[in-house]
């Protein structure tokens, strides 16, 4: 296949590009302290995503210490109190710490050049949100070694499991995630203000690359959903500390006021982690389909729906705490309107691929993936909609296996093919196409031997967040396990690959990809530390 | 202010906003449930008797559950555990709490309703699950319920089950419960 | 692209095997009450209406990926809009979801029935067992796991029904309506029989309804579905369906062993009987927490094997196993064991394991407690 690939853009018709040359304002702090103060947009992204692999990697064998003890049935390797705590820190760690962080990193190094703006909007306020992350972090796995052990009620902590219940460390816990809230927080303020602020002259929203209108949209639901989040952190706080009853029934309150706040949150939470993967995805097909992006106006106003639409679904996730049957049908319907903006995504990225003049980059290789295999996830979030079905399918590995059909092939494999389409901008190198292509597909049959039976044995009855399971649940099990094994090791090329490109490699020029038109594409390659200086001279394509 | 410093001042004061939100959604959860029945919560005060006449040719099984939660060295017993009212008629029934230990202590009946739109309907005239009670050691409180199922209780339910479960009171939940109990506490 | 096509026909026909061994072990089971056929047949329209629009979205994508590739020389149109096909792909999506919609609404409406039941039982989660109540008729017990901890660990072969049975399972009449009362005395736990399709919160403080009703006569196996804390895997639910008539004479047999037990309350106990109902007791409801050889699980589970402040307040003692301590997990058992479970447990603690007490707890004494 590596015959069928185009030949690279030359190298001369790039130097002549506009946008800024690099020369250094002032002084620099060398060393470790350049990167503490740094209030450079690419070298906080660079932060960013490496602290995002670095959780990645955490957080991935924490899920192969899970996948490993649940390769058989029987208690082998772990006892169910650290069970419990792994799947916790899991879910925690991935979903805060390298999903969220990931997007914010790219939002980073990319926004602003494709905004055509010098920085982000509040330059010293970036590095104090990222900082924030590695101590919180650090913090919330640090409650590991403490007596009684760290959370362990699932990250979705229901009260009172991680109230009255919850191991001493939970104050740590709380404080852990408000400073990972406060970093997403501070990070979305910044991506706004730059967004509406900063663009080139020219520049109308409607021109503006879906990643930066996916980010724009996300940034909003930040705003709107992670105070809610430190708001019932904050109660869960005050009921294990100071005697409140929000959430203890014992004290007039309700565990069940938990698990709605927690949704309200948590919901739009989901499309946080996934809106700028369809930005992602929206600069990269049509790049390598050499070919405009179809619809992109429906692309906007289905993306703006969907974050309103996940507003009005949370009770989705409570179908079996006892709603009444108007809820039930209420919160069923709204939550199958929202397969319809998402299939409209779908089909617009088939129609941009229709009559197109396609190569198979590993950039687009990991799009394709993220197309046909979130709409896996798309499907079987379609038949959990329906409440009737979902009593049955509530809390097993059906549930598991969706969700971690839209977040993996789904958001990470997103930011995978992110990393690979913009590492010639970042770096000056393309990456190394034989080992990206390794890579994925060891990465696409990884991730469909260790979730796709997960369908089965959940619809055969086997509960979610279980270390121990009934024998008819053992062959399913060991698949996973054994594809967990095998996603898990081939991320190890995605390093090998990254730092590959980043040593050196075939040189790229200002606009690496054939088909790219943004305006990080008009920059040389590797972008120099500062750009646009001076604002573009922005022509709106055709959108 | 330039237009950056105005982007960020109008997403901190919406940020503010969805913090305050956060709360406000307690009592308004509250305040919701009481409207729509949702959860077998009604409210924590008394309410009058809704004068209508009695619909004699209808029958409900109205149960009663007490349970003790942990901790809580208290039984309470309750005259009927089953009985059959009509809608719109006005009943009364007899509880009674014993402290069988040997310590004083404050409690509280943490009540529910099950199915959850029958407590739509369902107006309790005086309960003791109003308020705290307060037991010195062997004593033994006698309190009655007296409830009145309205007429508009939908046609399919005919079995209403009211549970109350015991909890202790302590005393950092009691000063709090006085602040709060407008808002809070799920009494029916 | 040959391998991207091998991996396709892969996934094809990996999903073609996934939908076609319907049976045991695959799939939802169909269950064995109307409502649980309903949601099955439901489950599988949904499931082959997302297979075909899957076929036909997918098509016309690896359609393209193969027919407009590059290698092969094609050049790329231009366009970028169609308003026409737009709606047409956003009105399409729309009807199939009300034509969704339709069945899954009537499905739920009658699920929500709240007519009379023959039968009420109360079920109560607790950490980490079931505890049932026959309303009104004098009956309840806990039900916990019987799969011996050797198994767990390995030291044993796994039984047929690994994880999956019970020491008293519930039993339950086949063809009348049996109403559930769910609560739970800690943490939220939810009630799952897939067969019976009822799966249902029970949750500290409020109470749930659910019923069933069963129409023929077997053991149906679930399991507890929500996240309760360490042994979240290991309280089984075990419903035992039997013919009414049959039905009928066990709940008087129970009802009957109850009042035995009741009278045994008068009586005096040796510590030698104590001691092996005691044995029982905690082998069933307390090992879990507190480990067969009493030595417990520091800091949330207490060693009673040579706990000093347990051997030296008798009292205390009896108040905790009573009425459970609020905050941990230690919960209520005053209502959950009748007297002569409560004596023989608790003389049992103490003077097993060394423990050397030498204290006899009576039935009428916790008789007296409970009651006065």
């Amino acid at each position: 296949m590596a015959s069928n690939l185009p030949p690279k853009p030359t190298l001369e018709h790039s130097t002549t590009t506009s946008g800024g040359l690099a020369h250094e304002h002032h002084e620099r702090p060398r060393g470790m302290l350049r990167w503490l103060l740094t209030t450079n947009h690419k070298e906080i992204g660079t932060l960013y995503l490496i602290f995002s692999l670095t959780m990645f990697f955490i957080g991935g064998i924490f899920a192969l210490v899970v996948r490993a003890e649940l390769f058989q049935p029987g208690l082998q390797l772990v006892q169910p109190e650290f069970f419990n705590q792994m799947t916790t820190m899991h879910g925690l760690i991935m979903v805060f710490g390298a999903v969220m962080p990931a997007f914010v990193g790219l939002a980073n190094w990319m926004v602003p050049l494709q905004v055509g703006a010098p920085d982000m909007a509040l330059p010293r306020l970036n590095n104090f949100s990222f900082w924030l992350l590695p101590v919180a972090f650090t913090l919330l796995l640090s409650t590991l070694l403490m007596p009684g052990g760290g959370p362990n009620f699932g990250w979705t902590f229901y009260a009172p499991l991680s109230t009255t219940y919850a191991p001493p460390s939970t104050t740590f816990f709380i404080l852990s995630l408000h400073m990972a809230g406060i970093s997403s927080i501070l990070g979305a303020i910044n991506i706004i203000a730059t967004i509406l602020n900063l663009r080139a002259p020219g520049m109308r929203l409607m021109d503006m690359p879906l990643f930066v209108w996916t980010w724009l949209i996300t940034a909003f639901l930040l705003i709107a959903v992670m105070p809610i989040l430190a708001g019932v952190i904050t109660m869960m706080l005050m009921d294990i500390n100071f005697g409140t009853s929000f959430f203890n029934a014992a004290g007039g309150g309700d565990p069940v006021l938990f698990q709605h706040l927690f949704w309200f949150f948590g919901h739009p939470e989901v499309y946080i982690m996934i809106l700028p993967a369809f930005g992602i995805v929206s600069a990269i097909i049509p790049t390598f389909a050499r070919k405009p992006l179809f619809g992109y106006a429906s692309m906007v106003y289905a993306t703006a729906s969907i974050a309103i639409l996940s507003f009005l679904v949370w009770a989705h996730h409570m179908f079996v705490v006892g709603l009444p049957l108007v809820a039930e049908l209420f919160f069923m319907f709204t939550t199958m309107l929202i397969a319809v903006p998402t299939g409209v995504k779908v089909f617009n990225w088939i129609a941009t691929l229709f009559q197109g003049s396609i190569t198979f980059e590993t950039a687009m290789l990991f799009a394709l993936a993220f197309v046909v295999l979130f709409s896996i996830g798309g499907f079987s979030g379609l038949m959990l909609a329906i409440a009737p079905a979902d009593f049955q399918y509530h809390d097993t590995y059906f549930v598991v296996a969706h969700f971690h059909y839209v977040l993996v092939p789904g958001a990470i494999f997103a930011i995978m093919a992110g990393v690979y389409y913009w590492l010639p901008k970042w770096t000056g190198h393309y990456p190394d196409e034989r080992l990206g292509r390794w890579h994925f597909w060891m990465s696409v049959i990884g991730v469909n031997l260790t979730f796709f039976p997960m369908h089965f044995s959940g619809l055969a009855g086997m509960p979610r967040r279980i270390p121990d399971y009934a024998l008819q649940f053992a062959d399913f099990n060991m698949v996973s396990s054994v594809g967990a094994l095998m996603f898990g090791v081939s991320q190890l090329l995605f390093v090998w690959g990254v730092i590959k490109c980043v040593r050196g490699g075939e040189k790229a020029p200002a606009k690496a990809w054939e088909g790219a038109e943004d305006l990080e594409w008009s920059v040389p390659s590797p972008a120099p530390l500062h750009t646009f200086d001076t604002p573009p001279d922005f022509k709106p394509v055709t959108h | 202010m330039n237009p950056v410093q105005r982007t960020v001042f109008r997403t901190v004061l919406a940020l503010m906003g969805m913090f305050a939100f956060a709360f406000a959604l307690v009592p308004l959860y509250d305040a919701f449930c009481q409207v729509t029945g949702i959860n077998g919560k009604v409210g924590d005060q008394p309410r009058s008797i809704a004068n209508e006449e009695v619909d004699t040719s209808r029958y409900v099984t109205v149960q009663f559950i007490t349970r003790s939660g942990k901790g809580m060295p208290w039984q309470l017993e309750v005259e009927h555990r089953q009985m059959r009212v009509h809608p719109g008629q006005p009943t009364e029934v007899n509880f009674a709490f014993s402290n069988n230990s040997g310590k004083a202590l404050t409690g509280r009946a943490v009540p529910s309703v099950s199915p959850s739109q029958a407590s739509l309907h369902l107006r309790k005239v005086q309960c003791f699950c109003f308020e705290e009670q307060h037991l010195e050691a062997g004593e033994r409180l006698e309190a009655p319920l007296v409830f009145q199922l309205t007429r508009d209780l939908p046609p399919d339910i005919n079995t209403v089950t009211l549970v109350y479960t015991l909890y202790p009171v302590t005393d950092s939940q009691s000063q709090l419960q006085a602040q709060t109990s407008p808002v809070r506490g799920g009494g029916v | 692209m040959r391998k991207t096509l091998a991996w396709i026909m892969g996934a094809g026909s990996f999903l073609g095997l996934a939908s076609s061994t319907l049976a045991n072990g695959w799939n939802m089971p169909a269950g064995v009450t109307d409502v649980s056929r309903e949601i099955y047949s439901l489950h599988m329209t949904i499931f082959w209406i997302c297979v075909v629009i899957g076929i036909v979205v997918f098509g016309v994508m690896f359609y393209s990926l193969f027919r407009y590739r590059r290698s092969r020389g094609a050049k790329s149109a231009n366009f970028h809009e169609n308003t026409s096909v737009e709606v047409v792909w956003t009105a399409v999506p729309l009807l199939i979801l009300v034509g969704m919609a339709l069945p899954a609404t009537a499905t739920l409406k009658r699920m929500y029935d709240a007519s009379e039941a023959d039968l009420d039982v109360m079920v109560t989660g607790q950490q980490w067992r079931w505890h049932y109540e026959y309303l009104g008729e004098n009956v309840s017990f806990t039900s916990s796991l019987s799969t011996p901890r050797s198994q767990i660990n390995g030291e044993e072969e796994k039984g047929e029904n690994y994880l999956l049975d019970v020491d008293q399972p519930l039993v339950l009449p086949v063809g009348r309506k049996v109403r559930f009362l769910m609560t739970s005395d800690d943490v939220i736990h939810s009630w799952w029989v897939p067969d019976l399709a009822v799966k249902q919160d029970s949750i500290p403080g409020f109470v749930n309804e659910n019923w069933v009703r069963i129409e023929e006569p077997g053991i149906y196996r679930g399991q507890c579905a929500e996240l309760c804390g360490k042994d979240h895997a290991f309280m089984p639910v075990v419903v035992r369906a039997l013919e009414g008539d049959e039905f009928d004479s066990w709940l008087a047999e129970r009802r009957k062993e109850a009042e035995a037990e009741a009278s045994g309350v008068d009586r005096e106990w040796s510590m030698d009987e104590l001691m092996e109902r005691g044995e029982q007791v905690y082998g069933a409801i307390c090992a879990t927490c507190h480990q067969p050889d009493g030595s417990g699980a520091e800091p949330t589970f207490p060693a009673l094997a040579g706990n000093e402040a347990l051997l030296n307040d008798r009292d205390r003692h009896i108040d905790v196993v009573l009425n459970g301590v609020s905050g941990t997990p230690m919960a209520a058992f005053r209502s959950n064991l009748n007297p002569v479970e409560l004596a023989a447990v608790i003389t049992y603690e103490r003077n097993a394991w060394g423990n050397e007490s030498g204290d006899v707890v009576q039935p009428s004494e916790i008789q007296a407690l409970l009651e006065q």
